[in-house]
């Protein structure tokens, strides 16, 4: 019958699939499964102090309400970062797929991936020059605009914002592109020679049409951007406390390993709940 | 409905002349194709119609108005596409409600007219389905109806039937026919099959490198191309040789410099026929049976001859034999040498 496998089939099938299993196995179960292990501990167990399992580190969440407020922030700035990289990516994958084409698509599609070949280090050090007080910023626009310009981006939640928009941008814009090239161009000729204009065409034949890739671009956003630690401890300063930075600050100041693993698989565990409470809307738009 | 007509249009792709100089009328109602072989210009024409492209010069009317810098959204067309281009995420009654949507015709009317079209298009029922579970027959008739359920001033088929097999393509040229009749549309479509063009339409221009080499009736096309390229290209033609081979006998009208011959014109004998104006020597190369008929290739002094005539001396006669050709001189067709 077609579409079931062979038992030779299902044999070097599962041949070719072993090394990727194995690898999936050893990179990312084994190391997830050593730290679900130590979130259950009271201590890392590398010292001489005696360790006992408990379930305090889980406690500790909900003791108080500082983590969860933190979960919190940091899931409000996974949405405004997201629905930035949505309103500015998905517009640039639309130019880029419908509107460009040849040479200068390539030349803007190496800019797009650019911050991809960037250290993510540098990346952001550069924009603490650019947001900083009296940086290259508020100078450039201090020489175009009359009067005193203090913008002081610095150490706002919208340097965080600007910072990790800067970063996550290219998967919307490439997973929207990929989406977009698929619809053919007939179809938006067909909508024009019915009368439709460019924004009918958009709403109601492009966007429904793309959505599966906008959303896999969001969703790949989102999910990294809520654990994220970097770019709000440089850019955010006093701002930049998130729970992704909690998280960080268990493993290497505070060395409270459990804890800080405890509170990585409640985030898991939120990240899951969010995906799977919107899988309806989003299974809606993937078809 | 309405007439089109193009005047002197002319449409440029850098330093490649899409269109040169086309000059066409599309008459109220009528059923228009255009012919011609790849890179004949012959969607261009038609896009340039539809308002996907302007030209760079010339004139193009509908209803009498200048319409060459009107753009598509405003020209009140109807226009199916080889692809059929239906919009996947939409079903079958939005697809061709789309129209409806855009011109902003009440929910009422619009199922109404839905309906209707689904109807012409013998699609009643299937409104819920999305594209993606009919046939391509199916999909076929989704486009139609979607292309003139508008009531569009003009319906333009861009090699409507191109997709479909063999079989059902014979179908729907029988039912784009009758539904064009039906509906009495003004109908301009491109193609590249000329059996397609002839059955279909009861107007054909023919195009080659961007200029129209003639338009007329299909009969008249047929039996009058203007030049050998006309001639080979709609149906079959043979073209008479500027030197004749010794034994030929050929009586060209008077003030005829170049003719062609119809493979169906042509009488294939063993025997030197007597009583006809126009002979030729030949030597058979090859023969395909085909029930009745029979279709042979005939070596005339080194220029190949299609011949299609009744299988009657045919079963005496081996390959290679000595063979003549002839004609009535009222099939000899006038052609511009080319």
């Amino acid at each position: 019958m077609a579409g079931t496998l062979s038992a030779g089939d299902g044999r070097r099938a599962a041949r070719l699939l072993a090394p990727a299993y194995l690898w999936l196995t050893l990179a990312v179960f084994l190391p997830l499964s050593a730290m679900l292990f130590f979130s259950f501990l009271t201590a890392a167990p590398f010292g001489d102090k005696p360790v006992e399992a408990t379930l305090s580190n889980y406690r500790a969440f909900f003791e108080t309400s500082t983590y969860a407020l933190l979960l919190w922030k940091s899931i409000k700035l996974g949405l405004w970062v997201t629905g930035a990289c949505i309103l500015i990516g998905y517009p640039c994958a639309l130019v880029l797929a419908k509107q460009i084409r040849g040479r200068a698509r390539e030349a803007l599609f190496l800019l797009v991936i650019l911050p991809f070949w960037s250290n993510s280090l540098v990346r952001i050090f550069s924009w603490a020059i650019v947001l900083r007080g009296n940086g290259v910023l508020d100078r450039a626009l201090d020489a175009v605009w009359p009067g005193d310009v203090r913008l002081a981006l610095m150490f706002t939640p919208a340097a965080v914002v600007i910072g990790l928009v800067h970063s996550y941008l290219p998967y919307v814009i490439l997973t929207s592109y990929l989406a977009l090239q698929a619809i053919d161009d007939d179809i938006v000729e067909a909508a024009r020679s019915l009368g439709a204009r460019r924004l009918t065409i958009l709403w109601r034949l492009v966007l429904p049409l793309s959505l599966p890739g906008l959303l896999a671009g969001a969703v790949l956003v989102f999910v990294p951007v809520v654990g994220s630690f970097m770019e709000p401890r440089i850019l955010g300063g006093r701002f930049g406390t998130y729970y992704g930075t909690v998280i960080e600050d268990q493993f290497v100041a505070v060395f409270n390993w459990p804890l800080g693993a405890a509170l990585s698989f409640i985030l898991l565990a939120v990240v899951l709940l969010i995906l799977g409470v919107s899988s309806p809307v989003l299974r809606r738009g993937m078809q | 409905m309405a007439e089109v007509s193009v005047r002197g249009v002319t449409k440029r792709f850098g330093e490649m002349t899409a269109l040169d100089d086309v000059s066409l009328d599309f008459v109220n109602g009528g059923f228009f194709a255009l012919l011609g072989p790849s890179g004949s210009g012959k969607t261009t024409l038609l896009r340039v119609i539809a308002g996907f492209l302007f030209p760079d010069a010339g004139e193009v009317r509908i209803a009498g108005q200048p319409v060459e810098r009107v753009p598509v959204e405003k020209r009140e067309i109807g226009m199916m596409f080889q692809s059929y281009a239906l919009f996947p995420n939409l079903s079958v009654a939005e697809n061709v409600g789309f129209g409806l949507r855009t011109r902003k015709v009440p929910r009422a009317e619009e199922r109404r007219r839905v309906g209707e079209a689904l109807e012409l298009v013998q699609l009643e029922g299937l409104g819920e389905r999305k594209p993606k579970a009919l046939s391509g027959g199916q999909r076929q008739r989704v486009a139609l109806a979607r292309a003139i359920v508008t009531n569009p001033k003009v319906l333009l088929l861009d090699e409507p039937l191109s997709a479909l097999d063999k079989s059902l393509r014979v179908d729907m040229q029988i039912e784009l026919k009758r539904i064009q009749r039906e509906v009495g549309i003004t109908t301009i479509f491109v193609t590249h099959d000329q059996e397609e063009a002839l059955t279909l339409a009861d107007r054909i221009g023919i195009l080659r490198e961007g200029r129209l080499v003639q338009a007329g009736p299909p009969r008249e096309v047929y039996n009058a191309p203007v030049d050998a390229f006309t001639a080979r290209f709609l149906g079959e033609a043979n073209i008479l040789p500027d030197i004749l081979p010794e034994g030929a006998r050929v009586a060209l009208p008077s003030g005829m410099r170049a003719a062609a011959v119809r493979p169906e014109a042509l009488r294939l004998t063993a025997e030197q026929p007597e009583d006809t104006d126009n002979i030729l020597p030949g030597r058979l190369v090859q023969r395909v049976f085909a029930g009745s008929m029979a279709t042979c290739v005939v070596d005339v002094a080194g220029v190949t001859w299609k011949v299609i005539d009744r299988d009657r001396d045919l079963p005496q006669l081996s390959d290679d034999a000595a063979v003549w050709l002839s004609w009535d001189t009222a099939d000899t067709l006038p052609i511009a040498p080319g």
